[in-house]
């Protein structure tokens, strides 16, 4: 204690000094950690291609490096250590978002490349009936058929019940009851898609059923439904109780207010969520394989019978592991994210335009 | 119902909002019951989901020779059937464990670029492309990760035996390509980086203001800001952020299913190919199996059920206690 305290009143006398100095010392120009970037991506090009290293993610990591250690230098050359520890974490945090660009990137380059090789018309309107692996030919048409139908069912089933949950949480929810649903909600946000998967194969292995469109659809359900809970629960937070108020004052009862008020002010947000819900279960491959078999063929039937799947065929033709699939694969993969991006573009405009109205 | 109209009627003669009144109250039961009855479908689905699968892997467990717990081995269809999930649960815990320390401090560094690097404009623009990150589904990072990812990782792979080879991890001692739990590891940081991110943004936008102004009035350069007033609030929002990205790593299929080449052996050099998990053991194994082999295969799941469960939960639990003693959300 008394050391600090002698150091306290010891500390005025040297330090007028520092700060005059400190204001007139030098500062690197604005510009300086783009040009270190320049240079450090130069260099590790440049070692790269010298030392014959194949895999550019060699050369992205060394730049990497490079870059905070010349701009740490450079810093705590020309300013001091306090101004270069703040640029070292400033280029850390810029090194983290260029690292998660970069797959996001290559992969959407690669997928789209790769993709529309293959993707035309035919490819859309033709199935894989006879089509042996090998052979550049076949199409996607059955595993359209069946993700828009298994999805389809899904969302029928989900949307009302996560509605209507979400109601029953924001609007009626007290007590233990809401709380558990709250919290198993949450719980069921991590549940994943092949447990969901297994669970209704239990249940199919103890009634005996077979696997059909259906079934994979009920898994997807599992997986939708707290999903549309939580980002209902959301919109219908944002509305404000002035409306409620204002409506239930006039006299009108609570579930015409639900209905006519609360409901139409968020449904916006809703459908947001319900779209988002859409795209995620989309992509789920795991539930189909255990539960809808895949087909070669085309199947209308969600109720009867194998179906196919687009995340499914995907993962179809990857097995098969020859050239012409790799491609199927790929162009297949162009449609699933095309439709799944889409999806997600529409729901956020949507998002916007209807955005609630908060008291502001 | 018509006992309630008969009693309402002589207390109050005009007519009309009584029945206004009434039908309310028999449209208000209805709309109730329904509401209520969704959020306890909801309770019943998880539970049952937990007694089914328990149900059929007890049918399995009773008839394992091996033991579940400790055996190496997935054979459910020989005689005597023999299987157990000590590799799955070795191979999904590290394939995850790599997964976090890739991802968790990547993400905690996007979330504070977004919260306080990015010019304003740009950062609602690099959110945005974040979320893209996580709207791509599984299947298509799988065929990425197996396509693109497995041929560049190789030269890396070199590297980190020829100089981390000496911490016996990253010792590669077989030959082969990258088709390994480090490989999958990398993949499914890629995965989960969106959703740490995004609830690591939540909380660090959360900081009070106060704080960092304070800090900033004193001096500080913006590192100085983050360490002493944005890192310690936002430490156990990025713990959960961290948790719940665990959950999805944790049961994560197509990506290692396409990416890993499994093999039945606990080994911890990471960078060789082989191990497994549950859901890509449960995605390989299943067209094979038999209806025994199926059940051997749901009490697998049911392990990872639990595991998940328990890791989401607690995650869960972290957030809404912060959510109480936190100011911000008074």
């Amino acid at each position: 204690m008394s050391h600090a305290s002698t150091s306290v009143q010891d500390r005025p006398v040297p330090t007028p000094p520092a700060p005059v100095s400190s204001l007139s010392s030098r500062t690197l120009p604005r510009l300086a950690p783009l040009g270190f970037a320049v240079v450090s991506i130069a260099l590790g090009v440049g070692i790269g291609a010298a030392a014959g290293w194949h895999s550019r993610v060699q050369w992205g990591l060394l730049s990497a490096l490079l870059f905070l250690t010349i701009s740490y230098v450079a810093t705590s050359v020309v300013e001091n250590k306090r101004q270069a520890k703040d640029r070292l974490a400033t280029s850390l945090v810029w090194v983290c978002f260029l690292i998660a660009v970069v797959p996001l990137a290559s992969l959407l380059w690669t997928t789209i490349s790769r993709g529309s090789e293959r993707l035309d018309g035919y490819f859309l309107t033709h199935s894989m009936a006879g089509v042996l692996g090998p052979e550049a030919s076949g199409g996607v048409y059955h595993a359209l058929i069946g993700t828009l139908e298994q999805v389809g069912i899904a969302t029928l089933i989900s949307a009302p019940l996560g509605l209507l949950t979400a109601v029953y949480l924001v609007e009626y929810g007290k007590g233990a009851l809401a709380k558990a649903v709250t919290f198993f909600v949450d719980v069921m946000t991590g549940i994943p898609s092949i447990v969901a998967g297994l669970f209704i194969l239990s249940i199919m292995l103890i009634a005996g059923l077979e696997p059909s469109g259906l079934m994979g659809a009920l898994a997807l359900t599992i997986l939708m439904i707290p999903v549309v809970v939580r980002s209902t629960e959301e919109m219908l937070k944002l509305v404000p109780n002035e409306l409620r108020e204002a409506s239930l004052a006039l006299g009108i009862p609570k579930w015409r207010t639900i209905l006519k008020v609360v409901l139409p002010t968020a449904i916006g947000g809703i459908a947001t969520g319900v779209m988002l819900a859409i795209a995620r279960i989309a992509g789920e491959t795991a539930p189909i394989i255990l539960l809808v078999f895949g087909s070669q063929l085309i199947n209308p039937n969600p109720f009867e019978g194998a179906q196919s799947s687009l995340p499914f065929y995907i993962y179809e033709q990857y097995k098969i592991g020859e050239a012409a699939s790799y491609d199927r694969a790929w162009a297949a993969a162009l449609v699933l994210i095309a439709f799944v991006m889409i999806l997600n573009l529409v729901a956020r405009g949507i998002a916007r335009w209807k955005a609630p109205k908060t008291g502001r | 119902m018509a006992s309630t109209t008969q009693t309402e009627i002589p207390p109050a003669p005009p007519g009309r909002r009584t029945r206004a009144k009434s039908t309310g109250r028999v449209g208000d039961k209805i709309f109730l019951g329904l509401s209520r009855g969704s959020g306890i479908l909801l309770l019943v689905i998880m539970a049952s989901i937990a007694a089914f699968l328990t149900y059929r892997a007890a049918i399995a467990i009773s008839d394992d020779e091996g033991n579940f717990l400790t055996t190496f081995d997935w054979n459910p269809a020989g005689d005597p059937p023999v299987f157990g999930i000590a590799v799955l649960l070795f191979g999904t815990v590290v394939s995850s464990i790599i997964a976090m320390v890739i991802a968790v401090p990547i993400a905690v560094g996007i979330a504070l670029f977004i919260s306080h690097y990015a010019p304003r404009k740009l950062a609602g623009a690099i959110a945005y492309v974040i979320d893209l990150l996580a709207a791509v589904p599984s299947i298509v990072y799988g065929i990425w990760g197996a396509l693109v990812l497995v041929p560049y990782l190789e030269g890396l792979n070199l590297w980190l035996d020829q100089f981390f080879g000496w911490t016996y991890i990253f010792e590669k001692t077989e030959i082969g390509v990258a088709r390994s739990l480090f490989t999958v590891g990398i993949l499914l940081a890629i995965m989960i980086l969106p959703i740490v991110t995004s609830v690591s943004r939540e909380v660090f936008l959360q900081v009070p203001r106060m704080n960092e102004e304070a800090a900033l009035a004193l001096g500080a350069t913006r590192w100085e800001v983050i360490r002493l007033s944005v890192l310690p609030f936002g430490r156990s929002g990025v713990i959960s952020a961290s948790m719940l990205g665990l959950g999805r790593a944790l049961g994560e299929t197509m990506a290692v299913a396409t990416v890993l080449s499994p093999n039945f052996l606990i080994s911890l050099h990471v960078l060789n190919p082989g191990g497994g998990t549950f859901a890509q053991n449960i995605a390989a194994k299943f067209g094979e199996a038999d209806a025994f082999g199926r059940d051997a295969l749901i009490a697998s799941g049911l392990v990872l059920f639990v595991l998940t469960l328990l890791v989401n939960g607690a995650a869960r639990l972290i957030i809404a206690r912060r959510k109480e003693y936190s100011g911000a959300n008074a």
